[in-house]
């Protein structure tokens, strides 16, 4: 078992035929990973990376039976990607694009919830249940099957999530990087509440920074939702407030959101906390017992 | 993007909200011309600056006479003012707004944003205009009414009466103020802004509501589709050399220590920070090459980096995902060669072609300090740092 994809899940990728949708489709397949199709309007009918191309994403899970579409579409454009998506009906939307107007994220976050679909993402770097399918720009190499959970708003910092648990030799269930904008599809709560349930996640390492009240509010779920260990790590305690780092969603405005506010939140809540990123692993370990 | 006031007040007016009468001045000249052409006698002189806190730190005053706005003016333009809100350094002055004064009856609050708890746009108004509603949230937050946006309709008629009486409004102010409110969320949502704030929204002592500041930061994911707001942009009230960092679209922010850092990724870019700080050094900046990062990139990331006097070593942190760790290696060994680096460097690579990475550097003759893990490579560089000081 994992979340949210397996071996069985269909993967269809919107923009296959650009830089992007290429290469990663590419090591996507080169992964193992299912994928059936892609979409370019106005080149339906072709072929790209040996998979059929389509017009519309409806055209695409029609013919194909995706379960799951991945969006390497630039910005301006995702609106109108999530949306068709959402309306297409696959089950799942991972949307890898950064720089999404906010005001648009709201909308589509809109139309992703009236259509009961799951949106990963956007400015994320996907998800992945290692050597089962991977969905979105993530080294496959470095995951090893396993049994931690790991959810982060940093992609790079999920490698090095990976990369500990992997070297302990603990492995990962499924990886779900929620991104890093201030409107993300899948909350921290929503990640947590599908690793609780998974038979296969025995733990769980989750990967907050500054900006929002995101961790807060799953310091809260885990203490009334969570059995099983999570250990935790907040980046940003050395971050100035009022200055965005680098990610949209990364800022400390009007004193809210600090590294040390969400430490706090999560010690409260039983969760492990480290404060070093060098310890991640480390932490999943005194939390497990391992 | 942060606008000045008097592009804020300039949008509200475009928007049919009520503004005090006002003209921007350069010159201690137009400074005078402009309080001559205003109609009321005494005249209020505002330094325009990206901060807040200008009036306790001396960038507002009402003068009585033209010659007073000049003189004024004269002692503003060209200094650099320090607020609360600002550095030691403060921000440049290069223009002032010269505004006709209004009698104050009441002071309130008026302000939108995105809130991200409920993913809506939400209005937030309070009877305690002049604070930092931030105060008012924090000791008082019963006295701050919210209405949240339905982005299917709007902003429905019912919820701005709703706030109007929650402020004391009564008679024509309701209209004034819906009428005011409706054109501030139709501002925001057509011009992207991420935070709008009026504080102090003023009632006269006539009973009529007018905007007598003005706060706007816009959404620069947004900015691509609004030509005329990209023409606004002080690139003067922006440091240097975040300025050219985003001219490379390089992620930067410059901190107060005396490790320099390069990393990929915002999330590891702080964690990198954290963990120099939790090692006893203190981080330089922020960096993040991005996921594109090309030879050229990096090699202009180091150099900015270089280019902040205090910076006494340098950790080059890369965990490769789509970033390649040869092309970093390509880029260092670039920069070395272009500037010449004469403090130590540290450098851990992981990830995808981490190996070729670390065979080019070891190569290459420099004098670069291998790191095998984040730990390793942060110890190394305060060890390195702290001898060196």
């Amino acid at each position: 078992m994992s979340v949210l994809i397996d071996k069985n899940t269909k993967v269809i990728c919107q923009g296959i035929t650009g830089s992007q949708g290429t290469f990663h489709s590419e090591q996507a397949i080169a992964y193992g990973t299912q994928m059936v199709g892609g979409v370019t309007p106005g080149k339906g009918g072709s072929k790209h990376l040996g998979l059929p191309v389509f017009n519309t994403v409806r055209n695409a899970v029609d013919e194909t039976g995706a379960d799951a579409t991945v969006i390497y579409v630039p910005a301006a454009f995702c609106k109108d990607s999530i949306i068709e998506a959402a309306e297409s009906g696959v089950k799942l939307i991972v949307c890898i694009t950064e720089g999404i107007p906010t005001l648009d994220m709201l909308e589509a976050k809109i139309a992703v919830d009236m259509n009961g679909v799951r949106l990963v993402g956007p400015n994320c770097p996907g998800v992945i249940t290692p050597d089962e399918c991977k969905i979105g720009i993530m080294p496959g190499a470095i995951h090893q099957a396993g049994k931690v959970g790991i959810v982060s708003r940093s992609g790079t910092l999920t490698y090095e999530c990976v990369k500990q648990t992997s070297d302990l030799g603990y492995g990962q269930s499924t990886c779900i990087g929620i991104g890093g904008d201030p409107i993300p599809g899948t909350s921290f709560i929503d990640a947590l509440a599908l690793f609780a349930d998974d038979p296969q996640t025995e733990a769980i390492l989750m990967v907050g920074e500054i900006g929002g009240t995101a961790e807060e509010e799953a310091a809260e779920f885990i203490a009334s939702n969570v059995k099983k260990p999570v250990a935790a790590y907040i980046a940003g305690v050395t971050a100035p407030p009022g200055k965005r780092m680098g990610h949209a969603g990364a800022i400390i405005a009007g004193g809210k959101g600090t590294a040390d506010d969400k430490f706090a939140a999560l010690g409260k809540a039983g969760v492990t906390i480290t404060r070093s990123p060098a310890e991640l692993g480390l932490a999943v370990k005194e939390a497990t017992g391992w | 993007m942060n606008l000045h006031e008097y592009q804020a007040k300039a949008l509200f007016k475009a928007y049919g909200m009520p503004v005090p009468n006002n003209l921007v001045a350069t010159t201690p000249d137009e400074a005078r011309d402009a309080a001559e052409k205003l109609s009321t006698d005494k005249v209020v002189v505002k330094a325009q600056v990206h901060a807040g806190g200008r009036g306790k730190a001396g960038g507002v005053k009402l003068v009585d006479t033209p010659r007073e706005a000049a003189d004024y003016a004269e002692s503003m333009l060209g200094t650099h003012l320090v607020t609360i809100q600002t550095d030691a350094a403060g921000q440049p002055v290069n223009s002032v707004i010269v505004e006709e004064t209004c009698d104050i009856a009441n002071e309130l609050y008026l302000g939108m944003v995105i809130d991200r708890e409920s993913q809506r746009v939400v209005v937030m108004a309070s009877t305690e205009g002049g604070m930092e509603i931030e105060t008012v949230a924090h000791e008082t937050p019963e006295k701050i009414l919210k209405a949240e946006l339905n982005p299917l309709v709007g902003l429905m008629p019912y919820q701005a009466r709703e706030l109007a009486f929650g402020l004391g409004l009564k008679g024509d102010q309701i209209k004034q103020f819906g009428k005011l409110l409706g054109g501030l969320c139709k501002l925001f949502v057509e011009k992207d802004l991420a935070l709008v704030e009026i504080n102090p929204l003023v009632v006269t002592n006539a009973g009529d509501l007018i905007c007598l500041d003005g706060k706007i930061n816009l959404d620069g994911n947004a900015l691509y589709r609004h030509k005329d707001l990209q023409a606004l942009q002080d690139k003067s009230q922006e440091d240097e050399r975040e300025l050219r960092a985003s001219e490379w679209e390089l992620n930067y922010v410059a901190l107060e220590g005396n490790i320099g850092c390069m990393v990929n990724g915002a999330g590891l870019a702080m964690a990198t920070m954290d963990i120099i700080k939790l090692k006893g050094g203190k981080p330089a900046n922020f960096l993040d090459v991005g996921g594109g990062a090309t030879k050229e990139r990096v090699s202009e990331a180091l150099k900015i980096i270089l280019s902040d006097p205090e910076v006494k070593g340098i950790l080059v942190n890369i965990f490769g995902g789509i970033v390649r760790c040869d092309l970093i290696a390509d880029g260092v060994m670039a920069a070395v060669a272009e500037v010449g680096i004469k403090i130590p460097v540290v450098v851990r690579l992981e990830g995808t072609r981490a190996a070729e990475g670390r065979k080019l550097l070891d190569e290459s003759g420099l004098n670069l300090v291998a790191a095998a893990d984040l730990g390793d490579a942060a110890q190394k560089i305060v060890d390195t740092v702290g001898e060196a000081a």
